[in-house]
């Protein structure tokens, strides 16, 4: 006799597990199925592991300018294997929270790989064993996976995904990362911190380029000036890896090839849906590039059967995962008050030095969905609390609709501003005008008051410059 | 403690009602269960009954009352030992001041289907009563409105808690062109009544005598903005179809013959009987059709219950034949004449004709060909049936005469798509023109 759920989630990853509390909330009985580490990517192999040495690096960088803040020490050393077993250690400590956070809600937690089995039936296989589980809601949650490239297949040793790239062996002296979104330049950023030669190779005109134009601009300066190598409008021509190192053949803009020899390479080109081995094609789900296609509810077309996250398709962000995880969690229980995302009001991070992060539309995208628009710039060397902490490089732009006043989006680079970029986001889910965002008292001196300045610079009032 | 007695919501979506009648007076003895006050409901004359025993210590709310507010304290029930003196003012049990009075609460306005869930309780707390609650209105969607002319009152939001949203004023019409400018210069006339939308009153344009006035009751009222939003709010499409009526008519005059002369089992099938088995098994062949709008599902019904439109002197109502599709010809012609009767005598119970899932409309009677019906949710369809009536048809190629019948499907495209709507129109067209399989 199979185990029977009200709701089992496939998958334990950030939008998995936030969507298993929510149902066990409501009173379902729930159970959430995990093939590896309960967290999935996000807290083992990803966001937080990251951000644990993203801090070395940000320390790194300031034991550089200790002089600067008065202070001497003797020359800091890196020491690779505490790095990163401090960054395994905060993973650790979070999946084991998760854990917690299961057995507080009386999740059931099924350790194995599922596969679907027709409508409400799964399967879990673990150790050659199967086990069979019912349950009237399903939700695919199973996320993503690193894109790899054609060519040149990632083996950990010389070319790796952000998955050997956390857990390097040896600090390489040399590194090229290929792609430019948010995990591309947080490794880059990272490494080139740490002493490495990094060159970061785009296919596109410019790094970043969901991000706001002026804002690619300005983190191509600040990472060139640091040092590193930026190619973009860039191709890879040719690449082979050696036990030695890698040795890529790159076009750049100018039409021309450039032999290139590193330690290693990363490739962060986007990533791809784990949907396979899951029984889909049987229930006759559909797939798009590697991606469930869902509608606003995270409905797949098959009765009872939902998917979230990753899975589904970009954004490829936690906190998207998590509020669509409600959003399942809740429509399936029948839940009043329910409303899809807003997709313009979904933040994005990305956690280099410097710091960017931005909500809604860029200036380029207001202006292409016909809006005649009001933009506010304001920068960090204008700012009391930045000049303070020696972090006076970036600027906060806002983009406003000239005829109603909403705030249609906002970009920031410079230090903090990851922490920053809510306060827009708040904004925008109010659906703030700039009257409201202008009579707001922000608290001087902080980082803050610049996303003040910049709403009051859009309307040509600004007061500190 | 003296305990208030509260104007009772009668139906889902009773909002205020007229106390006609008071059928205890002050000082009489009362027990759970006497009926004490007749309540006109937007359709129907309601009888409220006391829900505690005691004394009726005040009557609040004098008889003839309109609009008055469902949850609206309209009598104190006095308990053992204590007497008239315990009353205050207005109101005893409840130490609020009285919802007319009081001012707008953050917390009265709750959604329509939340306030619904408990329809009949009398003893809900004062304060969810409230006249108006506060306005849930983003800035955006405020001066968004503002610059459009939009009022947000009409408004219905869509955002979280039912916050009116930059969405819903994208959505929503404008309001009369400067309404102020051209309103009459006597602001006494303009209606006090909930006006969806600022209209010129149409009293500006006639001298005073040369009209008889007719104050709105709670069914015009009912009709006006129920119809109104779902005109405004449902994408209406329609299909028109006709239906060779002969054999449904040589059946009819067949079964008809057997009918006893009189007595218990006597009926007497109208084609409109016919119609309606029609309807209901058709929605049951095509399902699709069965169903309702809901901003998170459509939901599809298992029955079909479908609404007979009536007409009365006062106004419209459409009593439900519950179940349609379990019951048979005579069954229905027999509960259609017991509701259309009842209707009349204004004798509905609400559930009687709230709800339902599909909808009949016949002017058939009068002569009319075709005509096109607006959509009563939570229908989501329904049909307008026009006269059977001799018409040359084209039959084997020969001109020939034939009792055709035209009928018009309107659909909500939200919930039917057109060949949805197509098929359920085939079905029903099978029906009639071969109306054995009725039998089935």
């Amino acid at each position: 006799m199979a185990d029977e759920f009200d709701y089992c989630v496939i998958g334990s990853g950030p939008g998995g597990y936030v969507s298993a509390i929510r149902a066990a909330q409501l009173g379902m009985k729930t159970a959430i199925i995990e093939r590896e580490a309960l967290g999935g990517i996000c807290l083992n192999w990803g966001c937080i592991p990251t951000k644990a040495l993203l801090r070395t690096s940000e320390i790194a960088h300031l034991l550089h300018r200790l002089e600067e803040f008065g202070l001497a020490a003797d020359k800091p050393r890196i020491d690779l294997e505490k790095i990163v077993k401090r960054s395994r250690a905060v993973a650790a400590q979070l999946s084991n929270g998760v854990k917690f956070l299961m057995k507080k809600h009386k999740i059931t937690v099924l350790e194995g790989t599922a596969t679907l089995e027709g409508k409400g039936k799964i399967s879990v296989a673990k150790d050659g064993k199967r086990s069979a589980i019912a349950a009237k809601t399903i939700v695919i949650a199973t996320g993503a996976r690193a894109r790899e490239l054609p060519s040149l297949k990632a083996d950990g040793e010389r070319v790796w995904t952000y998955r050997h790239a956390m857990v390097p062996g040896a600090m390489p002296k040399s590194l090229l990362v290929i792609g430019s979104g948010a995990i591309g330049i947080e490794f880059a950023s990272f490494y080139h911190t740490l002493g490495a030669e990094v060159t970061v190779v785009e296919m596109l005109d410019r790094i970043l380029p969901v991000e706001d134009a002026e804002i690619s601009a300005f983190a191509q300066k600040s990472f060139e000036k640091q040092g590193m190598t930026i190619l973009t409008g860039a191709s890879i021509e040719a690449i082979a890896s050696s036990p030695k190192g890698v040795e890529a053949s790159i076009k750049g803009k100018d039409a021309k090839l450039r032999q290139l020899n590193v330690d290693h390479a990363i490739v962060a080109i986007g990533i791809v849906g784990n949907v396979e081995n899951l029984g889909l094609e049987t229930l006759r789900v559909k797939v798009e590039k590697t991606h469930i296609v869902v509608d606003q509810w995270g409905r797949t077309g098959v009765p009872g059967l939902y998917a979230l996250g990753d899975v589904t398709g970009p954004p490829w962000l936690a906190h998207k995962a998590m509020h669509e995880g409600v959003i399942v969690a809740e429509h399936a229980a029948g839940a009043a008050d329910l409303h899809p995302m807003n997709v313009a009001n979904i933040p994005g991070c990305t956690y280099s030095a410097p710091q960017i992060a931005s909500v809604g539309l860029t200036e380029e995208k207001a202006k292409a969905a016909g809006h005649k628009v009001k933009v506010g710039r304001f920068p960090f060397i204008g700012n009391g609390k930045a000049i303070a902490l020696g972090e006076a490089e970036g600027f906060v732009k806002t983009v406003f609709d000239e005829a109603t006043g909403e705030l249609l989006g906002a970009h920031m680079i410079g230090a903090e501003v990851t922490e920053l970029i809510q306060g827009f986001t708040i904004a925008k889910t109010l659906e703030a005008t700039e009257t409201e965002l202008m009579q707001t008292i922000f608290p001087h001196p902080t980082l803050s008051e610049m996303m003040h300045e910049s709403v009051l610079a859009a309307y040509g009032r600004p007061l500190h410059i | 403690m003296p305990t208030d007695i509260l104007m009772p919501a009668l139906s889902p979506t009773m909002e205020e009602g007229t106390l006609t009648k008071w059928l205890v007076k002050e000082g009489d003895e009362v027990r759970a269960g006497d009926v004490i006050a007749e309540i006109e409901t937007d359709k129907a004359t309601m009888e409220v009954e006391a829900v505690d025993e005691g004394t009726l210590g005040k009557i609040l709310v004098a008889a003839g009352t309109e609009n008055v507010k469902v949850n609206e304290p309209i009598a104190v029930l006095l308990g053992d030992g204590e007497s008239k003196s315990d009353v205050k003012e207005n109101g005893a049990a409840t130490k609020a001041e009285p919802p007319k009075s009081a001012p707008p609460t953050p917390a009265a306005k709750e959604p329509a289907a939340e306030r619904s869930d408990e329809p009949a309780a009398p003893k809900a707390p004062a304060s969810a009563t409230g006249s108006g609650g506060r306005l849930r209105v983003s800035p955006l969607a405020r001066r968004l409105a503002k610059e459009k002319g939009i009022d947000l009152t009409a408004l219905t939001g869509s955002g979280p808690g039912g916050r009116i949203v930059k969405a819903d004023i994208e959505g929503a019409p404008k309001a009369a062109a400067a309404p102020a400018k051209a309103a009459p210069s006597s602001p006494a006339k303009m209606p006090a009544a909930p006006a969806p939308s600022l209209q010129l009153d149409a009293r500006a344009f006639f001298p005073e005598g040369a009209y008889e006035e007719i104050p709105h009751d709670n069914i015009r009222r009912t009709i006006a903005r129920r119809l109104t939003a779902a005109k405004r709010d449902i994408p209406h499409y329609y299909l028109t179809v006709d239906c060779t009526l002969d054999a449904l008519l040589e059946l009819r005059r067949e079964l008809n013959a057997k009918s006893p002369k009189d007595g218990e089992g006597a009926f007497k099938l109208s084609v409109n009987d016919f119609i309606i088995r029609a309807s209901a098994l058709a929605l049951m062949k095509v399902p699709g059709v069965n169903a309702s709008w809901t901003e998170t599902a459509i939901l599809r019904h298992a029955h079909a219950d479908i609404g007979m439109a009536v007409a009365m002197p006062f106004g419209l109502i459409t009593p439900i034949i519950t179940k349609a599709e379990t019951k048979g010809l005579a069954q229905i012609a027999k509960e259609a004449k017991d509701l259309a009767a009842r209707a009349r005598d204004r004798k509905l119970k609400p559930q009687e004709f709230e709800g339902g899932t599909f909808a009949v409309s016949n002017l058939g009677m009068y002569g009319i060909k075709d005509f096109t019906a607006v959509i009563n949710p939570p229908h989501s369809a329904i049909l307008a049936v026009g006269a059977g009536e001799m018409r040359p048809v084209v039959k084997d190629g020969a001109l020939a005469m034939a009792t055709i019948m035209t009928v018009q499907l309107s659909c909500d495209h939200r919930v039917i798509d057109g060949a949805l709507g197509a098929q359920w129109l085939a079905a029903f067209k099978g029906f009639t023109e071969d109306p054995v399989t009725m039998m089935l």
